[in-house]
């Protein structure tokens, strides 16, 4: 059941994504903001907490759920901390998800030669 | 013959294209749903080992994003994406493609200027608007607190 | 001597010779349509380098030695290159002539930077400044592709507006007149904008400028469509080249049993997925000097009016919220060398 739910929220999350670039002017990247600063709003006035309950990882994967995330962190930052932690929850919260994506990016530098469209068969011999 | 501005914007419009919506939400819709369910196997995985629930949860997000390098390494996640559009871009594994493909584009010109400087050329403003969005928040939990 | 007729447009009294051309695309365009009519077609996308823009360089070099060959021409012998790319300050150019005495004039036109070359290289010939004269431009997908929009391995969805950069590269070496095909005369259009801001629908940026060019052309040499057996634009794709009828529907002109795109002829719209065709300025190079120029030299085709068309936009204007200026040049290319 908790797979249904993570199938369908996540995909209606994502299929609303999809409406958006189709019937929109909006770029890829605000989208990806506007998700993301929603579902910090979603998340500061509690309503993205029950879906995440529903849902799982289909409410924590899409990017709403960054935000979700960046919202507990600072309110769980600000309660123990006062001020600061509006500063410093955030990331927190958020370090592994941010943290990972650099370093794995960083080593796909290292490791992947350049990306090609137009080679649509398998990666040919470099021919000089 | 003349055409005003706004004459030939109506004509550009009835010549271009629609997208195909009964293609690319379904599409978007099984993808995105697909990544969060096999996102949901992974927490499921971490939870039985034991782990917290919050560092499960940190654990699912870093094991996408791992995912997501490797599959935007070998040149497979853009191919995905062409058909899953919104499907690829929304979950965590769309910010590692992000985050990623950059840093393999931009390796010709050196790892400071170019792997180090572009990393963020796409998912910058995702991080800059999550983390002003969520210290305003801060801020106004710590003044409703107070008062 | 070159006669200006106003209007833009300078008709060549002397009718200088196209007298040698080749062509070089990268695998995907030689898997396509058109594949056996280039000179070169390379398997490998980075022609043996290992940056993108040092692959456009050398996909450059591939179209001016092809020319060379096939004119038995020794590169000493080309007085002036007019060279353009897509790339920022013109650096695919640049480069690929950086080891070559030639004179080398860089030109910017966006995609219609060939017919800008042309037009120039013709009217030096024409007027006897420099023997042989190089017309010479590429584009590649992929530098053109970290320039203008994302990573190659980025997931991202092209519109259905948007076109295809081609990888290839033409080049047409103009010197006096000998033998077919002969440049007749050169229509210079000015830029036009009707407020497209769209960077994935450049045909219907470009497809105004056409009009514009093609139109002032016509009227200004007293011609009608019907006296080219092909016009021959370059890059407006298929959405483009749909508002080109368009605009030419108003005026009572049916255009479209005389015209071809360079963006449609080039990849199989189904097959190869591109959307609403090729585009880049090597696009409208390769198919002219790999697939026109041999017909008009045999004689199949009698007259054509070549019209390349350009997007002149970048990523900082799109991105301030400009509109895209347009502009097309014509280049009347013939079998014959009597008067029309």
């Amino acid at each position: 059941m908790e797979y249904l739910w993570a199938f369908l929220i996540g995909g209606t999350f994502c299929a609303i994504g999809q409406v958006l670039i189709d019937l929109t002017a909006m770029t890829p990247a605000k989208i990806l903001v506007t998700y993301v600063v929603s579902g910090v709003v979603l998340g500061a006035l509690g309503v993205y907490e029950p879906i995440v309950e529903l849902a799982g990882a289909g409410a924590t994967v899409p990017l709403t759920g960054f935000g979700y995330n960046l919202a507990k962190g600072v309110r769980k930052a600000v309660t123990e901390d006062g001020l600061i932690g509006s500063l410093t929850g955030g990331l927190e919260a958020c370090a592994g998800g941010i943290t990972a994506a650099v370093i794995f990016a960083l080593i796909a530098a290292i490791v992947f030669g350049r990306g090609d469209k137009t080679r649509r068969t398998r990666r040919s011999v470099l021919r000089s | 013959m003349k055409l005003t501005e706004s004459e030939y914007g109506k004509l550009a419009k009835r010549r271009a294209p629609g997208t195909k919506l009964y293609k690319t939400i379904p599409m978007a819709f099984l993808v995105g749903g697909l990544i969060c369910c096999v996102g949901q196997a992974i927490l499921d995985l971490y939870k039985s080992l034991g782990i917290t629930a919050d560092m499960a949860g940190t654990l699912t997000s870093v094991s996408l994003v791992f995912l997501s390098a490797v599959l935007t390494g070998f040149g497979l996640y853009d191919k995905i994406a062409k058909h899953a559009g919104a499907g690829t871009l929304v979950p965590i594994t769309g910010f590692a493609n992000a985050v990623v493909s950059p840093a393999m584009e931009f390796k010709t010109e050196g790892y400071v200027l170019g792997v180090g400087a572009k990393i963020f050329i796409i998912a910058g403003p995702v991080i800059v608007y999550g983390l002003a969005a969520s210290a305003l928040y801060g801020i106004i939990l710590f003044a409703m607190q107070a008062g | 001597m070159s006669r200006y007729t106003g209007s833009g447009t300078v008709v060549l009294d002397s009718t200088p010779s196209v007298v040698s051309f080749g062509s070089a695309v990268g695998k995907m365009e030689g898997a396509g349509p058109l594949g056996s009519c280039f000179d070169y077609v390379s398997e490998d996308s980075a022609f043996g380098e290992n940056t993108w823009e040092k692959a456009e360089s050398r996909l450059q070099q591939h179209a001016f030695e092809q020319a060379l060959i096939r004119g038995s021409i020794s590169e000493g012998d080309i007085s002036f290159v007019f060279a353009g790319d897509l790339l920022n300050q013109c650096t695919g150019s640049a480069y690929s002539m950086r080891n070559n005495g030639a004179r080398f004039i860089g030109l910017y036109g966006a995609c219609s930077t060939m017919a800008e070359c042309l037009a120039l290289a013709s009217v030096f010939a024409d007027s006897g400044v420099g023997s042989l004269n190089a017309a010479l431009t590429s584009s590649h997908f992929c530098s053109a592709e970290r320039q203008f929009r994302f990573p190659e391995t980025y997931g991202g969805q092209r519109t259905p507006t948007a076109q295809w950069t081609a990888t290839a590269s033409g080049c047409a070496i103009i010197g006096a007149h000998s033998a077919p095909p002969y440049v007749k005369a050169v229509t210079i259009g000015t830029v036009k904008d009707l407020g497209i801001k769209d960077a994935n629908n450049m045909g219907a940026a470009m497809a105004p400028a056409a009009y514009d060019t093609i139109k002032t052309h016509l009227e200004t040499l007293g011609r009608t469509p019907e006296d080219y057996d092909l016009i021959l634009t370059g890059d407006l794709g298929y959405v483009g080249s749909d508002l080109l009828y368009d605009l030419f529907m108003q005026d009572g002109v049916k255009l479209g049993e005389r015209h071809n795109d360079c963006g449609k002829m080039i990849f199989d719209r189904e097959k190869q997925d591109v959307h609403a065709g090729g585009s880049g300025c090597g696009c409208s190079a390769s198919v002219l000097c790999g697939h026109i120029l041999p017909r008009i030299r045999s004689g199949e085709l009698k007259n054509v009016l070549f019209t390349a068309t350009g997007a002149l936009m970048s990523t900082t204007l799109v991105q301030q919220g400009e509109s895209i200026p347009g502009i097309a040049h014509c280049v009347h290319l013939s079998f014959s060398d009597n008067t029309l």
